[in-house]
């Protein structure tokens, strides 16, 4: 089983395959695409290393006390659920707006759809 | 025929709890001796005389435990016969027929993932080190935008049951899903083993069956839900298991919340002006004889650097996390259940949600039980503080009503115990689609297997995988499997991530690299955890042996009188550096660690992705390269999906 059976609705050939990754509208998707989900991934990374750098290079900061006994280490900590969440809910809508609405005119406009 | 197998198994499985548990508890058990050995050697708590006195150990009350285990077994089993008269074909038991929803995925992935460790572990960490506890519980859910952002609409477009699929879609089959079956089975036997033995204990502690048959019970039970049940059924074991584990943090939490009023800036003061919090942390954490004048200890109990000591372990767990939840095959194999990219992006979301309430839930409980329990006394009942959350379950409820504290953690028990099932299930799921779907069917069978056989060889592969871990976890026994998880992440994350996002993204990936990025991956990670300080070693447990005899000696030769306690420490030290000077590390025989930090995630993360890459250049396949363009396409639009309609 080198490749999936091509039971599907398209049964193309390769060359059908390269032809679609020719596409102008292929290579726009995919470049938005490849932009937006690297370019959150590798902030969400970083963000993410701040917490354990941060914690170890930093102490004093991390201990600042903000609201009554809560320090900004704490906030820090729990702000890296929030960014999480926010990032998946802006991915979420983006691709709703953008990355499907474009594939769906993609296999429409090559009648796979 | 089936019915009767499953029946008797369940039988086997209830008789062997309930008979075994009373004996074990009438005699008190070899835990509590364990126990009562752990509270001598522990600091003694202090005894403020207003405060309520929180209960030193763990008791559920068998009766209801063992009523709500019943339960929890009888409603799974009903799912098992209705899913198992579903599971006809591969499409079924792989993939659910690719008929789960985004929602109901979502909550099985949240079910799949969290683990016992996560809900007894992590709260024990907090209540014992506080802050460092919290922060190691964040990479967790950090992870999840890995899997969201690069793996999870990728693998549903272009595989179609297991990792093998998405790695063999363009590549020689054979050798590539010989390679990622045997990453997948490491990876979940590791995982297995640490669960299991966990699980065993936790049995043991919690409501004293003795250690192999809680295991036989727990095996049993996992091996009827994946070999009858298929993927459906271990898909709705983990939401109902999701569901019991949100249910469960969210009434604790809600009962620590209403002790400082629902006001989180009160409870965070209470956590630094609490006595106990103040002592523990200079006595234990610091090490502190006498209090420096003016220093907060309360206060440094919320601060980093109690626990988590060295930056470099932190980034390596951390990169392992990050990149290992993305790569492990029963997560990846999750994604395959639900129809298209859409709802495995929807799936992937809600579990993030669920998942991340929960850690921050655990937060809550792990400062709430070091308020309300302390953490010498969760110490004293479990040196990991794992029994921190029932302590503080049969607290808060006893002090309700006096039943409501036996209801509680009586829940809680039950909790567990669908915690660890549904965990459980999942990865012998993976390993045995792994070993049916691309050991059988596709390397020895050249793909030519009927769908009859196709099922049962996944059943038989079931059965065996679920054998098998009874036995490895009945063997390690009283071994520390603690750093099996870490190895289990650093597997997936050094060899299944690197060769997975390789083979979907980069147009010059061949078979070579992802042998050789799987094989190297795997086998460096698991030789660096080896040789690292997660081993013993005897000679640095001697040296610590002689510190301690030295002592003593010195204290004796200066004319003082040692105490009972002192003379019985000097005799066992003396005979543990006798038996440990001379020995060496069980494997490689090793004085001391070679690689220093704990997790191998920093030096084999690169070394897998390298290796893939190196071995592609050098091995270049040109059909491979041609062949790309399709898996691109596929994987970014989800033109000719492979659907989980088998026949």
């Amino acid at each position: 089983m080198a490749k999936q059976p091509q039971s599907n609705q398209a049964g193309l050939k390769q060359e059908d395959w390269a032809a679609i990754a020719r596409n102008p509208k292929f290579i726009e998707i995919h470049k938005r695409k490849s932009a937006f989900l690297f370019g959150w991934w590798i902030f969400s990374t970083v963000y993410y290393f701040l917490l354990p750098i941060g914690a170890g290079a930093a102490p004093g900061f991390f201990s600042v006390k903000v609201l009554g006994n809560i320090n900004i280490g704490y906030l820090f900590a729990l702000s890296q659920f929030f960014v999480s969440w926010a990032i998946a809910i802006y991915y979420a809508s983006w691709a709703n707006k953008v990355s499907d609405r474009l594939t769906s005119e993609l296999l429409e406009e090559l009648k796979l759809g | 025929m089936k019915k009767i197998y499953a029946l008797a198994v369940l039988a086997l499985s209830l008789g062997l709890m309930v008979n075994f548990s009373a004996p074990a508890y009438a005699t008190a058990g070899p835990e509590t001796a364990l126990a009562n050995a752990v509270v001598a050697q522990a600091p003694q708590p202090p005894q403020p005389a207003a405060k309520k006195a929180a209960p030193t150990k763990v008791e559920a009350h068998r009766g209801i435990t063992i009523t709500m285990f019943i339960i929890i077994v009888l409603i799974t089993m009903y799912i098992v016969f209705w899913a198992a008269k579903r599971t006809k074909t591969t499409a079924d038991f792989y993939a659910a027929r690719g008929a789960i929803t985004g929602a109901q995925n979502g909550w099985a992935i949240a079910g799949d993932y969290m683990s016992a460790a996560s809900f007894l572990g992590i709260a024990g960490l907090i209540c014992l080190y506080g802050y460092d506890g919290f922060m190691y519980s964040v990479g967790w859910l950090v992870a999840y935008v890995t899997v969201l952002l690069i793996v999870a609409e990728p693998c549903r477009n272009a595989g179609k049951y297991t990792m093998g699929d998405v790695l063999a879609f363009r590549s020689s089959p054979k050798p590539v899903r010989a390679a990622a079956a045997f990453s997948t089975v490491l990876v979940s036997i590791f995982y297995l083993t640490a669960q299991m033995v966990g699980a065993g204990k936790l049995m043991e502690l919690l409501i004293g069956i003795p250690f192999k048959y809680a295991l036989t019970g727990v095996g049993c039970l996992m091996i009827v839900y994946v070999a009858l049940g298929g993927m459906i059924a271990t898909t709705w074991v983990q939401i109902i298991k999701a569901g019991l584990l949100m249910t469960g943090a969210c009434i604790l939490c809600l009962l620590v919340l209403a002790k400082a009023g629902f006001n989180p800036i009160q409870f965070f003061h209470d956590v630094a002006t609490n006595a106990q919090i103040q002592e523990w942390t200079r006595v234990q954490l610091l090490k502190d004889a006498v209090a420096k004048p003016g220093f907060d200890y309360g206060q440094r109990f919320l601060e980093p650097g109690l626990l988590l000591k060295d930056v470099w372990d932190q980034i390596s767990l951390g990169m392992a996390l990050v990149l290992g939840t993305a790569g492990m095959p029963h997560i990846l194999m999750r994604f395959f259940t639900v129809p298209t990219a859409q709802a495995a992006r929807k799936s992937v979301i809600i579990a993030m949600f669920i998942i991340g309430a929960f850690y921050i839930l655990t937060t809550l409980l792990g400062f709430g039980s070091a308020i309300h329990v302390s953490p010498q006394i969760s110490f004293a009942v479990d040196k990991g503080g794992n029994m921190s959350n029932m302590l503080l379950a049969q607290m808060l409820g006893n002090e309700i009503y006096p039943l409501m504290g036996d209801i509680l953690l009586a829940f809680l028990c039950a909790v567990a115990f669908a915690t660890i099932l549904a965990v459980v299930s999942g990865l012998v799921l993976a390993s045995a689609a792994a070993i049916s779907h691309d050991i059988y069917v596709s390397v020895i069978k050249g793909g030519k297997a009927d769908q009859r056989e196709q099922v049962m060889a996944a059943r038989i592969a079931s059965i065996c995988v679920g054998i098998c871990a009874i036995v490895i976890a009945i063997l390690a026994e009283g071994q520390n499997v603690a750093h099996l998880v870490a190895l289990a992440f650093a597997v997936a994350s050094a060899g299944n991530l690197p060769t997975v996002v390789l083979s979907l993204f980069w147009r010059k990936m061949s078979t070579a690299g992802i042998v050789a990025g799987l094989v190297i991956g795997v086998v460096l990670s698991i030789v660096l955890v080896m040789v690292s300080p997660n081993m013993q070693y005897p000679k640095v447990i001697a040296a610590g042996e002689k510190k301690i005899v030295d002592t003593l000696e010195q204290k004796q030769a200066g004319g003082a009188v040692l105490s009972d306690k002192e003379k019985a420490d000097l005799v066992k030290a003396k005979a543990s550096y006798e038996t440990n000077k001379n020995g060496t590390s069980y494997i490689f025989g090793l004085d001391k660690p070679l690689y220093p930090l704990k997790n191998p995630g920093i030096v084999c993360i690169p070394a897998g992705f390298l290796a893939a890459i190196i071995f592609s250049l050098l091995f270049p396949s040109k059909r491979e390269e041609e062949a790309f363009d399709e898996l691109y396409v596929r994987q970014n639009t989800g033109v000719g999906i492979a659907q989980a309609i088998g026949h």
